[in-house]
């Protein structure tokens, strides 16, 4: 069930567990994980490979279940839902910008936008209005009708920020967005993710191993092994 | 859905290869189904054409027009029975035919019948020496007022019309009164001769269902006949059931064909977009939906494979000449032979389900880490 708060926090994470059942035991993901994150505001999870920030970060985008804990975005308490259930809440609330940027190849940079209306609540002339709107905002209004391979990395890093922010998200998951671009386009990126973020009050957890990422950030959360060092 | 359809108009050469193999297993399809129905047509067009609804036959003649005798003690009780309304005699040869102008060894192949009900086309039942030819030998030549010279003994016969649809066997049908079949036959085949009254079979026109009348006839003559319905008397010409059978399991193979194509076509697809898949089923999209654009995207390339292929096949079918290859088009053999082919875009694409349903979303996400 759907409990929208507009006075909770964006993400509250309580002792938060993620075991991986192995042949010969189990294998610790993430452990008693506790981290709450307001709205507006922006963190850095930063953290080696294999340290537990990606599965931090997809259990609070809903996209892995968690073996116990407990998961509230947005006053929306999703423990317990189900993968249909998540399926619909990351349609509804979360946004999401991946390492790769993984735009849509043979969709033109609305249409990449759109996409999320499509797959879900198909509301049509509204989400056309909010990409287009979208797209003015992030600079792309004259790009609009060109295809990713069209456009320069920045340009689809917009696109894909434009698409995380299509759905009107309480929390938006950047992941490693930065790392496929050189120095001086990341910290570019990073500008606008801190902009655009600031600016519509949506909370943001960026994902990275940079720490000059987290010049960026309002608040820096280190991941070692699992464990969240508060 | 609209992603896949953008996919379809933006991409097309990754569908050409799928599109290009689907048209010609369509054609294939199309081509095989018309050949059926065109030696369906061939062989069964003289029974369809029957104005009656039942064809009697002796018992023991297993439903064979040449084996089989009715004499007039038996037609009487076929007449007697209830439902019947009227019978007619019907008798056949089967002979060369000399055309006028052709070679002396350019025999065309004729049935003639000797009818006392005049088939569909015919108005009335043709003056003793003259026929209704079908209208296949116009390729030979034939033509009305042309005269026949039929069998060995080169019985002559005048042909005083055309009528479509009447071939037996892959001859072609010539259709004359009892009198002329039996002078012919008297003349080339001694051996067939039957007295007079006596007819290979009856035509038999009655009230209620042909099934139902075909019964009481056989009830009426004490199980001395064995009555048919037309479609079931065309069904039992020899040969028929057999090509049927066969070429229909052709058309099953290669509709199977079809299936297995479009199945590793879209497997193939399946696992390029895997990434693709995963990306969007963490922004939200359900397997259904994606899983749906995959049957859309081969929906569509089924039918354009198949308006391809039908134009082919009928402009293949304008362009065969009369009498050479018996191909058939018709609107219910294309639109089950599509119908066919869009079950197998859905089956065939239906073995990525599971594929599809497998994409993990967490795959979107941390792929380095």
């Amino acid at each position: 069930m759907t409990v929208t708060d507009p006075h909770a926090p964006a993400l509250r994470l309580e002792g938060v567990r993620k075991v991986y059942p192995m042949a010969d035991g189990e294998v610790v993901a993430l452990e008693r994980a506790d981290l709450t994150v307001d709205r507006g505001e922006i963190v850095a999870l930063v953290g080696p490979s294999g340290s537990g920030k990606t599965t931090l970060c997809s259990i609070a985008g809903g996209i892995l279940r968690a073996s116990g804990g407990t998961i509230v975005v947005g006053g929306d308490d999703i423990s317990g839902y189900s993968p249909k259930q998540l399926t619909a809440f990351r349609r509804r609330a979360v946004g999401f910008v991946f390492q790769t940027v993984n735009l849509v190849p043979f969709l033109t940079a609305r249409e990449n936008l759109l996409v999320v209306d499509e797959i879900g609540a198909r509301t049509g002339a509204p989400a056309r209005a909010r990409a287009d709107q979208l797209l003015e905002e992030l600079g792309l209004a004259d790009r609009a009708k060109n295809l990713p391979s069209q456009l320069s990395g920045g340009q689809r890093q917009r696109v894909a920020i434009g698409r995380a922010l299509m759905n009107d998200p309480t929390l938006v998951l950047f992941d490693e967005p930065t790392s496929a671009l050189d120095s001086k386009l990341g910290r570019q990126v990073m500008e606008l993710i801190r902009s655009e973020m600031t600016a519509r009050g949506i909370a943001a957890i960026v994902v990275t191993h940079d720490e000059r990422i987290t010049a960026f950030a309002d608040r820096t959360v280190h991941i070692s092994d699992g464990v969240l060092d508060a | 859905m609209k992603i896949a359809l953008r996919e379809l108009r933006r991409r097309p050469g990754r569908f050409a290869t799928a599109t290009v193999i689907l048209t010609l297993i369509a054609l294939l399809l199309l081509f095989l189904g018309g050949l059926l129905d065109g030696l369906i047509r061939n062989s069964t067009g003289a029974v369809r054409a029957q104005q009656g609804g039942v064809v009697v036959s002796s018992a023991a003649s297993q439903s064979s027009f040449l084996r089989s005798r009715i004499d007039p003690d038996l037609r009487a009780r076929v007449a007697a029975a209830p439902g019947v309304e009227e019978v007619g005699g019907l008798g056949i040869v089967q002979l060369g035919a000399r055309v006028p102008g052709n070679g002396p060894r350019d025999l065309a192949d004729v049935a003639l019948f000797g009818v006392e009900i005049a088939p569909r086309g015919v108005p009335n039942v043709p003056d003793t020496g003259e026929v209704w030819a079908d209208r296949i030998l116009e390729a030979d030549g034939v033509r009305v007022g042309t005269e026949l010279l039929l069998g060995p003994a080169r019985s002559p016969v005048v042909v005083v019309g055309f009528v479509e649809d009447t071939n037996y066997l892959g001859q072609a049908g010539l259709w004359g009164s009892p009198a002329t079949w039996r002078s012919v036959v008297a003349a080339n085949r001694p051996a067939e001769i039957v007295a007079d009254g006596v007819f290979q079979s009856l035509v038999v026109r009655g009230s209620g269902s042909p099934v139902d009348l075909a019964a009481a006839v056989d009830a009426a003559t004490g199980g001395a006949t064995l009555s048919l319905t037309i479609a079931d008397t065309a069904n039992a010409i020899p040969g028929v059931a057999e090509q049927r059978g066969t070429f229909n399991q052709i058309i099953g193979v290669t509709v199977a064909i079809a299936i297995v194509v479009i199945a590793l076509f879209f497997a193939l697809l399946t696992v390029e977009r895997v990434a693709l898949y995963g990306v969007l089923k963490a922004i939200g999209a359900r397997s259904r939906t994606i899983f749906a654009g995959l049957v859309v995207q081969a929906i569509v390339v089924t039918v354009i494979a198949s308006t391809v292929a039908t134009v082919v096949v009928l402009l293949l079918d304008a362009a065969i000449p009369p009498g050479s290859i018996p191909v058939t088009i018709t609107v219910p053999r294309i639109v089950s032979s599509v119908l066919s082919l869009l079950v197998a875009a859905v089956a065939g694409s239906a073995f990525s389900l599971r594929r599809v349903l497998r994409v993990d979303p967490a795959s979107a996400i941390g792929s380095s880490s």
